[in-house]
């Protein structure tokens, strides 16, 4: 066994054992600044800018592509989903019932994950979507600055995203908050 | 009555945590011994107080006595006896009670055998536990109360959730908090240490069976866990990067990083302050999975806010410990460093590099799991970054760690030469390429190189395992005294390891040759997976004592023989009418074949959606957390933990005298 040796010369470099204690208050600090603020949305750069643009297959039929241009005609969704997002289960119901009421078209970007999943989901859930594309790889979901799964943009008549809706949409948001923005968006173009 | 009296033994538990904790502790700063001695008598008075607590919980389920809040919400007339003796910990409450309760056991087992340490080490251990037990008895007492009342009883209980009712499920939490609490224990000597300024030479032998009999427990934790997630709830899926699941495990990731680096600060005196680092950042992880798992914060956010007391208390408390603790760390450690020189390539650079890997393996889960609570607390709604997240980022960061099992265990300490080294590896190195191709072209299915590469590190791991073997026995005449002289830390580092490799064969291989189909079946049908032909031959109603039941009945043929016969189940529980899938599973060390069913889809024709699933090799995935834990208990009887008694006292009598 080799003693342990001190070498008097050398200066012990001291302000290495700090870095754990700031890096739990970098984290504390960046923690409860988080928990103070409370922005309802997220900023999203994308506002008001056309949607970025996409040709995906079909999930349904993989033969078919679909590409920005679908949104454009009248106002639409556009949801983010996957089998493996629990909150995208949460969400569905409201979805199937938001398909229902046929105020609005919802499309769907199906986010890394497997076709079969996604084919076996919409056959036991069922489909609120108009079509969703594949985006197996999520190239496209970091085109419109995708933070988790599900998400949900509005997006006007031109193809213009208006409004996106972080995590699952629950009722309330839907009667409260995308509903009044799609009306507004059908008066404003006067469909 | 006897509810009053267990919430009056926690009390008296508090006010005995309160002297345990400060006495010592002030013993330790002044270099009082009678002070120091008061922690042996404290923490057994504790033990037995928090006993007496535990005691008169657990006989309140037996009673039914439904007056106690506690007892009326997680239990009911009906819940058969095993499972009111493990509802104790089915709840927030009794959880906290049992995590109180096995700290205090393992604090008085240290004070039992506390002339095995030097009289102000042991002090300043005992006293660092006491500090984290006033912690969770005012976190028990203020918050969470398990003896509260609630008047009028109701003549009868909620009942215990049906997820829990589940032997595998019953014994899951306490070997998950035998497993946190037990890195409380090195965190405790880390402490001491960082308080004195000094770091003993025997410190980390002290550590280490602590250390490892806590990562012995979480792992059996963490596998039973995922094993019955996978037979329980239906999906087949094994592993689900859920917040509760990446909570246990990633103190698993540090603690098994601690492990190692304890094991260069034993060997080589390096290291010191990185082993510190990792025991305080493992108990911390511990802590921070203890209250997520049962705080509610991971359902959701807003339960945090809506019983804030909790959730400030949980700040604070995690704050004070990882605030402090750090502290000590940034104002002693370089105290603790020593100039151990070893070189680029040395078993010391190859297990730092692994420890290395391991924590950054941490940060990424850490992250994963955080960022969504995160997002979700600044009001941007309940996300997940899911599973593609963490399988993108954890299995490139954990194939360097397998590699390096290959080498770190085979490299010499200090320094080697990198032209010997590889000598000595190039051989296990071929065998594997050999092995794992030819394994590939008789297993059935399309060859994949995901199957391959697994195959391959597991081979990588086991031939480096024999090379090292036969290395160790090339200068022994005798094979089997050759085989004797090798010590028990040795061949439980190599179980462990053997156990590694087989859960990444089971991950591997079940992963790309498994095989699903999600459909209705009605009587008669059938479909055929793999070798297999599964046949739907209906479902009948049963009842069970507190649950009725729809039972599936499935043939499945091999050769158009039939080999056996599934029977899944569609559980409704009495009282709170919540539904459960009990999957049916037929397992061999080849293949699963598991059965779910789903929901009756047509009452006409009888027919209902079935989930079937054909895994091959999957059972390798606990199998090898089994013998993971086997590694880890044969290297704990290694005799030096045990000779060391009497070799420390003789060491204190001689050299280690306390400044007293």
């Amino acid at each position: 066994m080799s003693q342990p040796t001190e070498d008097p010369k050398e200066k012990p470099k001291r302000w290495i054992y700090i870095i754990p204690l700031v890096l739990f208050s970098v984290l504390m600090i960046v923690f409860f600044i988080g928990l103070g603020l409370n922005p309802r949305l997220l900023p999203s750069p994308l506002i008001d800018q056309p949607a970025p643009g996409f040709n995906l297959a079909r999930l349904k039929a993989p033969d078919e592509m679909i590409s920005q241009d679908v949104l454009k005609g009248e106002p639409s969704l556009l949801n983010i989903w996957a089998t493996w997002c629990v909150s995208c289960r949460v969400e569905h119901p409201v979805l199937m019932k938001i398909a229902a009421s046929k105020e609005v078209p919802i499309f769907g970007l199906f986010y890394k994950d497997e076709r079969s999943k996604g084919l076996a989901w919409l056959k036991d859930y069922g489909d609120p979507y108009v079509a969703s594309g594949m985006d197996l790889d999520g190239k496209i979901a970091i085109d419109w600055g995708l933070y988790g799964a599900p998400e949900t943009f509005v997006i006007d008549k031109d193809g213009v995203i208006r409004y996106k809706h972080v995590g699952p949409i629950t009722w309330d948001d839907w009667q409260n908050i995308l509903l009044p923005k799609i009306k507004s968006l059908r008066a404003g173009s006067g469909v | 009555m006897i509810p009053e009296l267990g919430h009056f033994a926690l009390i008296l538990a508090l006010s005995v945590a309160l002297v345990q904790a400060i006495i010592p502790g002030m013993g330790l700063l002044r270099r009082r011994p009678d002070w120091m001695a008061v922690a042996r008598p404290a923490a057994l008075l504790q033990f037995v107080l928090v006993l007496a607590g535990y005691g008169i919980l657990t006989y309140s389920f037996i009673v039914h006595d439904f007056s106690v809040l506690y007892v009326a919400n997680t239990s009911n007339s009906e819940l058969p006896l095993i499972y009111r003796i493990s509802g104790v910990w089915g709840a927030h409450e009794g959880s906290l009670l049992l995590w109180v309760m096995i700290l205090s056991t393992w604090t008085a087992i240290i004070a039992v055998y506390s002339k095995r340490y030097p009289a102000d080490i042991s002090a300043g251990v005992i006293s660092v536990l006491g500090f984290i037990s006033i912690g969770f008895l005012l976190f028990s007492l203020f918050t969470s109360n398990p003896f509260t009342r609630v008047f009028p009883a109701p003549f009868d209980g909620a009942d215990l959730n049906p997820l829990l009712q589940d032997p595998v499920m019953a014994i899951h939490p306490p070997m998950l908090y035998m497993g946190y609490v037990g890195f409380a224990v090195p965190f405790a000597f880390a402490i001491t240490a960082l308080v004195q300024g000094r770091l003993d030479a025997a410190w980390a032998r002290w550590v280490r069976p602590w250390a490892l009999i806590a990562w012995v427990c979480l792992t059996a934790g963490i596998g039973l866990g995922s094993w019955w997630a996978y037979y329980e709830l239906g999906w087949g899926g094994w592993w689900f990067w859920d917040p509760v699941e990446n909570a246990s495990f990633m103190p698993w990731l540090t603690g098994t990083a601690l492990i190692h680096s304890l094991a260069v600060t034993e060997k080589r005196n390096a290291l010191r302050n990185w082993t510190i680092l990792l025991a305080i950042i493992s108990f911390s992880l511990s802590l921070l999975g203890t209250f997520l798992v049962r705080s509610g914060v991971l359902t959701s956010v807003h339960a945090f806010a809506s019983d804030p007391t909790r959730g400030v208390f949980i700040l604070v408390f995690l704050g004070l410990v990882v605030g402090i603790s750090f502290s000590l760390f940034a104002i002693r450690a370089w105290q603790l460093r020593t100039k151990t020189a070893f070189s680029l390539i040395s078993r010391e650079m190859a297990l730092l590099t692994n420890s290395v890997f391991l924590l950054v393996t941490m940060l990424t889960v850490l992250l994963g799991t955080l960022y969504p609570l995160i997002l979700e607390a600044m009001g941007g709604g309940k996300i997940s970054v899911g599973p593609p997240y963490f399988s993108r980022v954890f299995i490139p960061l954990m194939i360097p760690v397998v590699i390096l099992v290959g080498v770190g265990s085979f490299i010499k300490w200090r320094e080697q030469k990198l032209s010997e080294l590889v000598d000595n590896l190039r051989r296990p190195a071929i065998f594997a390429l050999v092995f794992a191709s030819a394994l590939l072209i008789v297993l059935p299915g399309k060859a994949s190189f995901t199957a391959w590469f697994g195959l391959l590190l597991a081979f990588w791991v086991i031939n480096s395992a024999i090379a090292q073997l036969v290395h160790r026995l090339r200068n022994t005449q005798n094979t089997m005294r050759g085989l004797k002289r090798i010590p028990r830390g040795w061949y439980g580092m190599i179980t462990a390891h053997i156990g590694l490799v087989f859960t990444v064969i089971g991950i591997a291989l079940s992963s790309v040759y498994s095989q699903e189909q999600d459909l209705h079946m009605a009587p008669g049908d059938e479909r055929t997976l793999g070798e297999y032909r599964f046949e739907f031959v209906g479902v009948e109603r049963k009842d069970g004592p507190n649950y009725s039941a729809d039972v599936g009945t499935i043939d499945i043929y091999k050769k158009d023989k039939r080999m056996l016969t599934l029977h899944p189940e569609k559980r409704i529980y009495n009282v709170r009418k919540n539904m459960m899938t009990e999957a049916a599973i037929n397992s061999n060390l080849l293949r699963d074949l598991y059965v779910s069913l789903g929901e009756q889809r047509d009452p006409d024709t009888n027919a209902w959606s079935v989930r079937l699933y054909y895994k091959p090799f999957i059972l390798w995935i606990w199998l090898g957390g089994l013998v993971m834990v086997l590694g880890g208990l044969i290297a704990v009887t290694d005799k030096r933990y045990r000779i060391e008694v009497k070799q420390e006292k003789l060491k204190l009598n001689s050299n280690h005298v306390p400044a007293n």
